[in-house]
């Protein structure tokens, strides 16, 4: 005989602590009920929630519907990137880098090769540089456009969820052409790019500027006039400056909150120096104002990948160092792509030194000489920065990821307490954390 | 924390020294673009960064083909820089004499027993007693307002290495426009430094996140827990010593050897 029970009702334990309820969703009402008259409700969210903004858990302390106290608990997307890295070469470090903040990939990808080729003393050439800008700002596109869909979903704006996805879901298919890969991609390697562009790439992201150019109004239209919308988010996950500064908070909050503060700008990389761009700010340090800059930022990326079409010269993608570049050309053959014929042919039949070249350099890699290097670039979320140290061997001696939402997780109690349930959500949306990146 | 048994012993002195950055100060370039520098090798033979590793291909005791290589490097100490350290660098040390000479307790060179330069960065090598006043200085002192702190993190020297654990912490100044970093090495079995938080609050979640991976107390901080690993985890995973894999993993009494030790397709 088989116990028919309803999985979602609410359910309820006694523990030292007090009554523990198990709550669903629907059946709210039920645990009210229970427990009208206690003043004070500690509430578990997460991890496991659809509107935490990923593996994130929060503790909520009510008092009515207002929050005393809130505290984040996190590290359940921990995967050990950092000590992975320090059992790998340089080269393969990318591959582990780039799964941290995986709506940000080639950031986190540029953030490290930076650090790497500080570390060499190497400077990537022009084209390899601009190559990097441009995918960047692509993927900057994206990774705002998800913080904007998954916010709208977060808040019951489900179209602003479908149209920001299904954006995104443009710039994905052209990281896949440009990169060979919608997310994860690998492609920014220490001393350059892992290969050229792929022919017909200027025609492709001409015609992704066209459509997004169309599209990105849209969100003014659904959004920015809807008034349910504006409700929600005027007012609501205020930091001031003060607060960001001592919070260590940066990105488009810190720029919400009046300081134009880019590092784009004001500490340019890879000829960010060059291009002619606005750094949009804000002075309601709001939810709302965080949502007008992406927005805006989304259109400032537009402008720079045109700029970036127009500067791209012919040239290396990679360091001319025999030493560090990657020995084989690569192409695509019958079964994939895969080491050039040409340089199979050398390596295997005429040249016994490139083999062992070859080699040692895929099995070991180069060696890095000692010392410690971090380079700081804008990413969508704010600084991001790797901290490096080599002790002059093949493999780092630590890797250490300054990510932007472990350190802008930390102002949500401040942006949080004293305000209702409900708004919990909206800040949390406006700092657009990513677990993957912040446990990395 | 308190009398002078603590007092960190300067990186770079006798064998092996503390590994941190090596490097030739280069005057003339800081501040500009920085192209290859010459890497300063100083000669502390018998001693290795790093603990040794055995190759991938059971190879002991040479030098290793691998990408596991068991490479047994020198070991290398970061060399003091000396004036001119060049660009802003000078002013900022000259700044800090002056403003903790104000109040007369611990000048500049006792708070900081070395000033290095290398690849266009800046790294003071700090006496842990001496590190909040430090900050609160550098925070505070309108010639300096470095008013963010970027983050705080750990590194590991590995075994055999003198002071092989160090905390460091990066500073910007938006104002100036100048990042610094501050270290302190710590003895292994004295991991032990003051707390940053009543300075720079942001250091709150960056020190609960050193003390998991390297098991350094911060004293001061309000809540030193565990951030990233279980509340109930044993060890602490970024040390050298700590292993890669070979844990056994929760609720499926399942492990999942260290790479060196995993399956070989010979």
């Amino acid at each position: 005989m088989t116990e028919t029970r309803d999985p979602y009702a609410a359910s309820s334990r006694e523990t030292t602590e007090g009554t523990v309820y198990t709550v669903t969703g629907g059946d709210w009402d039920e645990m009210v009920d229970q427990t009208a008259g206690d003043e004070r409700i500690v509430i578990n969210m997460g991890p496991q929630h659809p509107s935490t903004h990923g593996v994130l858990r929060l503790v909520l302390e009510l008092s009515g519907e207002t929050v005393t106290d809130a505290r984040l608990v996190i590290g359940y997307l921990h995967t050990g990137i950092e000590k992975n890295c320090e059992y790998r070469t340089w080269t393969q470090g990318v591959t582990f880098v780039t799964r941290a903040d995986y709506l940000a990939p080639l950031f986190n990808e540029t953030a490290y090769c930076l650090s790497v080729e500080r570390l060499l003393g190497v400077e990537v050439p022009d084209r390899a540089a601009t190559i990097r800008v441009l995918l960047m700002e692509i993927n900057r596109i994206g990774s705002h456009l998800v913080a904007l869909a998954t916010g709208g979903m977060e808040l019951g704006a489900l179209t602003g969820m479908t149209n920001g996805f299904r954006e995104r879901e443009e710039v994905l298919h052209l990281l896949e052409f440009l990169t060979g890969l919608r997310m994860n991609h690998a492609f920014i390697r220490p001393g350059g790019v892992v290969q050229d562009l792929p022919e017909g790439y200027e025609e492709r992201i001409r015609a992704f500027v066209k459509v997004m150019r169309d599209r990105l109004p849209g969100f003014h239209k659904l959004l920015t006039g809807n008034k349910i919308w504006r409700q929600r988010l005027e007012g609501v996950g205020y930091l001031p400056l003060d607060g960001c500064l001592a919070l260590g908070v940066t990105g488009p909050i810190l720029r919400s909150a009046g300081l134009a503060w880019d590092l784009r700008q004001v500490e340019p990389y890879l000829g960010y120096e060059h291009y002619d761009f606005e750094v949009p700010t804000d002075t309601a340090a709001d939810s709302f104002a965080r949502y007008l800059l992406r927005v805006e930022e989304m259109s400032q990326s537009l402008r720079i990948i045109e700029q970036a079409l127009e500067r791209l010269e012919p040239g290396p993608v990679m360091v001319e160092d025999a030493k560090i570049a990657w020995p084989a050309r690569l192409s695509i053959g019958a079964d994939g792509m895969g080491n050039s014929l040409e340089h199979v042919r050398r390596i295997m039949g005429q040249s016994m030194e490139s083999l062992i070249h070859h080699f040692k350099l895929v099995t070991e890699g180069f060696k890095v000489p000692p010392g410690q290097a971090c380079v700081p670039i804008e990413s969508p979320r704010g600084e991001l920065s790797a901290h490096l140290v080599s002790d002059g061997g093949t493999r780092p001696l630590r890797v250490h990821m300054r990510d932007p939402s472990f350190v802008n997780l930390q102002a949500a109690p401040a942006m949080a307490e004293g305000g209702m349930v409900s708004d919990v959500i909206a800040a949390l949306a406006s700092l657009d954390p990513v677990m993957g990146g912040c446990d990395r | 924390m308190s009398g002078d048994e603590n007092k960190p012993k300067p990186p770079g002195t006798g064998a092996g020294g503390a590994s941190g950055p090596t490097g030739a100060s280069n005057p003339g370039s800081a501040g500009t673009a920085f192209g290859p520098q010459e890497i300063a090798r100083r000669d502390v033979s018998g001693s290795t960064a790093g603990r040794a590793r055995e190759g991938m291909f059971g190879i002991q005791g040479s030098g290793d083909t691998s990408g596991f290589g068991g490479l047994r490097l020198p070991g290398y100490a970061p060399a003091p820089a000396e004036r001119p350290y060049g660009g802003w660098f000078d002013e900022v040390v000259d700044e800090t004499t002056a403003a903790l000479a104000d109040d007369g307790a611990a000048d500049f060179d006792t708070c900081v027993h070395q000033v290095t330069v290398d690849r266009g960065e800046m790294t003071w090598y700090v006496n842990r007693e001496q590190l909040v006043r430090l900050a609160r200085t550098l925070r505070d002192d309108p010639a300096l307002r470095f008013e963010f702190c970027s983050g705080v993190s750990g590194v590991d020297y590995g075994e055999g290495v003198p002071q092989q654990l160090h905390v460091v912490t990066h500073l910007l100044s938006m104002t100036y426009r100048r990042r610094l970093r501050l270290e302190i090495a710590l003895e292994l079995d004295d991991a032990r430094c003051p707390s940053l938080v009543e300075v720079y609050p942001t250091a709150d979640w960056h020190e609960r996140e050193t003390w998991d991976m390297f098991g350094v107390v911060f004293e001061g901080h309000p809540s030193l827990t565990r951030i990233l690993m279980p509340d109930d985890w044993n060890g602490h995973p970024q040390l050298k010593s700590y292993p890669l894999g070979g844990i056994p993993v929760e609720y499926h009494d399942a492990e999942i050897p260290p790479p060196d030790q995993r399956r070989a397709y010979t």
